[in-house]
């Protein structure tokens, strides 16, 4: 979907937001706290690592205590945010529409036993037949349900069973890319006619010690106090985790208008590509994809979803720079959360266009507009791959 | 001749090149040979240690090296493998350079016990090893390429850049139906012209003792071990459960205009594709079929077809008592009076349960029982079930005319997706 839709009827609206991060939860709640910003952070818990936690939430609105003790926390947030975003798209309880509503989520897997890989780890190498060991310690242990709080599928199998929406089901996966490529594919659809009704999204949930583990083995993670995206960079960068359950009723305009339903913004345009990152790589796919784009500079803002990793955080910096647009990086705000950092970031830009206005700056790199906002332009550099550009305007 | 547009006005999708690997062997013609002449690629697990297992056997690919080995390494290799074979059958592109994008299944990762246990080591902790343990392993940069590996975006952005496919690589997962959904992927970015071309692939190779162990605890592997050929029997009476395995398969999907401009050969036809999820049950599937029902319905609809023009049904066919019932019970809603008489085969009973790739394997062979004339038999099937009175092409590879076929796809979790494949 590279150029502008011609056909307003399948133009993509944006007509329910379910958000969930350390800043609370809901439309409402977001805005204000950007609008209000104090960073929310977890230092203690995975030390010498900063983590923005998860609100508080209260599960029982959108899923059943039964429900909740069949899944692992990445799920529950998940799929709590799945469902306020049924709920302000009008959409949640009926059947006719969830019945034939697309679901498309970005995931990456689910959360581990560590007691038991901790147990594993510290028996196994004394133990004189290693591969029984670890077979018996697996079969013992593991709880036979914890499978299905892993699979990559099972955020979607969990919406299904708990929010009723069966028209179909894909998951996509691949760290940032997995949650642009889901909006993206999702808005060629209505656009060509292969579908009206989208539920879109992801959740991720930061306070893991195997993730942590996992972008510590590759030098991605900031390991200071809490610092923002930008002010990061003089000192080496890195990402800053955060715990993010994002998704986002997507629908065709015809559709959204025969049931009445109010839209929050417009997706104009969503680019996705990738490469190598040789010098200059990412900032030709970024200019490109930025000429393919009509917007208006005196009413337009960055939503950028710099990771805060530092090669490509620093690159994405300099290349922001040179438009000359106010920009906000929700990282600062929410953390990086990989797979839905993008439908956050999409989250974000539609708010802020649905009210005219940008929120102030987080850190000092970052300027005021003080002019009316029209449009947003929506980033997402990978941390390691894929560069994506969207365009938000109003509905 | 065929027209270049369906029966909506939609460019007709068509395959042009295959590549398949099982624990059958390597490449179409091995694969064809011995699925045809009903032979079993099942065996003991050697890989791995099986003390305690209550499962013992797995279709694993032995004979493909990989350095270090873990389940997306050797995904990656398979998958290089078919699509090296399905671009070259297909004479698309040039080296390194394939015009359109890649759609893959790939399996979830997860960092693996010897990478875990490499941590461990390194961490220096001697008598209880934590998970800070290991965080403070990590923060030495020896284990770099345990991070790259274990992304899930890694295989599909590896195969992006040896194949020079075009944009952002998109894996996806639908457990059990993730090939169908690949497929399915590339079937719609060539209809609503997004693209002239697409490389598709699944793949699979996570046959490992916590994958093995997981299936196992929830009950759902077959723990009929001996001898091991024997374990997957699909709508037999004394079914127990399917076997893990793994395998490859990998499509070169264009748009007929475009295959027929470049004078490429037309190996089969992508007519339609149905999906729907199942808000059942966490592990189980609507016991009324609807899901399966719908999804099969709306790949009919979605080729135009009626369920009397299909002459051969590719099934999911797992081996378990539950699924195997399940799908008896959505044909006989889709096909009534004819769904005892219309061939029925699963290919599972020979290549075991290959999971992530079984969608693209089994499309690949749907389309080959099409263009050779011949069904592959269910083996291992000696005890009728008679609530599943199927004709399941029992032992023997049977000869027949077939003109239009559906091949199925039931994920674990609920995700369900149906192909219906026709001649070139």
């Amino acid at each position: 979907m590279p150029h502008e839709v011609s056909n307003p009827d399948r133009d993509a609206l944006i007509t329910g937001i379910g958000l969930v991060s350390c800043l609370g939860e809901g439309e409402d709640n977001h805005w204000a706290a950007l609008n209000d910003f104090a960073p929310v952070v977890d230092t203690a818990s995975f030390a010498p690592f900063p983590v923005h936690p998860v609100a508080p939430l209260q599960l029982d609105r959108q899923i059943s205590k039964r429900d909740q003790r069949q899944m692992e926390p990445w799920q529950r947030i998940g799929t709590y945010a799945a469902g306020a975003a049924l709920d302000a798209a009008g959409v949640k309880g009926n059947a006719d529409l969830l019945g034939r509503m697309e679901l498309i989520v970005a995931a990456g897997g689910g959360e581990r036993d560590y007691a038991v890989d901790e147990a594993i780890l510290s028996g196994l190498p004394k133990a004189a037949d290693p591969g029984a060991y670890l077979n018996q310690h697996l079969l013992g242990d593991l709880r036979p349900t914890l499978f299905l709080a892993q699979l990559s599928n099972l955020l979607a199998g969990n919406i299904s069973l708990v929010h009723g929406v069966i028209g179909s089901s894909r998951t996509f996966m691949g760290e940032e890319s997995s949650g642009v490529d889901a909006v993206r594919i999702a808005c060629a659809r209505i656009e060509a006619g292969q579908g009206d009704l989208f539920l879109v999204g992801g959740s991720y949930n930061a306070q893991r010690p195997d993730v942590i583990l996992h972008y510590e083995m590759g030098g991605f993670l900031w390991k200071r106090p809490f610092a923002p995206v930008w002010a990061r960079q003089d000192a080496g960068g890195g990402m800053v985790l955060g715990t993010v359950g994002c998704f986002l009723v997507i629908e065709s305009r015809a559709h959204a208008a025969a049931r009445g339903a109010a839209a929050v913004a417009r997706i104009g345009s969503v680019q996705t590509d990738r490469c190598r990152r040789a010098p200059g790589e990412a900032d030709a796919i970024a200019r490109r994809q930025l000429d393919a784009l009509h917007y208006d500079p005196a009413a337009t803002a960055v939503i950028s979803g710099a990771s805060g990793a530092a090669a490509a955080t620093r690159e994405e910096q300099a290349f922001l720079a040179g438009l000359g647009l106010p920009v906000r990086a929700v990282a600062t705000a929410f953390g990086h959360s990989l797979e839905p950092s993008f439908p956050a970031g999409l989250a974000v830009a539609a708010m802020a266009v649905s009210r005219g206005t940008l929120f102030a700056p987080l850190e000092p790199a970052e300027t005021a507009m003080c002019e009316p906002l029209r449009q947003a332009l929506v980033t997402s550099r990978g941390h390691w791959r894929g560069e994506a550009l969207a365009l938000v305007t109003a509905a | 001749m065929r027209s270049d547009i369906d029966h909506l006005g939609r460019p007709v999708v068509v395959v042009t090149g295959m590549g398949v690997l099982t624990s059958l062997g390597q490449g179409q013609a091995a694969n064809w040979r011995a699925l045809t002449a009903g032979v079993s690629g099942l065996s003991r697990i050697s890989r791995f240690s099986i003390a305690g297992m209550k499962t013992t056997v797995a279709g694993t690919v032995d004979f493909i090296p990989v350095d270090e080995m873990s389940a997306p390494a050797l995904s990656e290799r398979l998958a290089e493998l078919t699509i090296d074979e399905a671009i070259a059958e297909a004479g698309i592109g040039q080296f390194g350079d394939f015009p359109g994008p890649l759609f893959l299944a790939v399996p979830p990762v997860e960092m693996e016990w010897p990478q875990r246990l490499a941590l461990a080591a390194a961490s220096g902790a001697n008598e209880t090893v934590t998970y800070a343990d290991l965080l403070r392993a990590a923060g030495s940069g020896d284990f770099a390429r345990f991070n790259e590996r274990f992304l899930f975006g890694s295989v599909g952005e590896h195969l992006a850049a040896r194949f020079g496919t075009k944009g952002v690589p998109i894996a996806t997962s639908t457990a059990c139906a993730s090939g169908g959904t690949a497929i399915q992927l590339g079937v719609e970015a060539i209809r609503r012209g997004e693209a002239d071309a697409a490389l598709v692939c699944g793949t699979d190779a996570s046959v490992n003792p916590e994958s093995l162990i997981r299936f196992s605890l929830l009950s759902a592997l077959s723990t009929r071990n001996d001898p091991p050929s024997a374990a997957a029997r699909p709508f037999s009476k004394d079914r127990d459960g399917f076997v893990m395995a793994e395998g490859a398969g990998a499509l070169v999907l264009e748009s007929l205009a475009h295959a027929r401009a470049r004078g490429a050969t037309v190996l089969g036809v992508i007519e339609g594709c149905g999906e729907a999820a199942d808000g059942f049950h966490r592990t189980r599937s609507s016991p009324d079929g609807k899901p399966v029902i719908a999804c099969m319905r709306r790949a009919l609809a979605d080729a135009g077809l009626a369920p009397d023009d299909i002459g051969y049904v590719n099934a999911h066919g797992t081996g378990t008592p539950e699924n195997d019932k399940m799908e008896w019970v959505g044909l006989q809603a889709v096909f009534g009076d004819r769904a005892g008489s219309i061939p029925v085969s699963s290919n599972k009973s020979m290549i075991g349960h290959t999971l992530t790739a079984a969608g693209a394997i089994e499309a690949i062979f749907s389309l080959l029982a099409i263009r050779h004339g011949v069904l592959p038999p269910t083996i291992n099937h000696e005890i009728p079930d008679p609530a599943v009175p199927i004709d399941c092409v029992p032992n023997v590879a049977r000869s027949a005319t077939v003109t239009h076929a559906i091949s199925n796809s039931f994920g674990f979790g609920g995700q369900n997706v149906c192909l219906v494949v026709g001649a070139a």
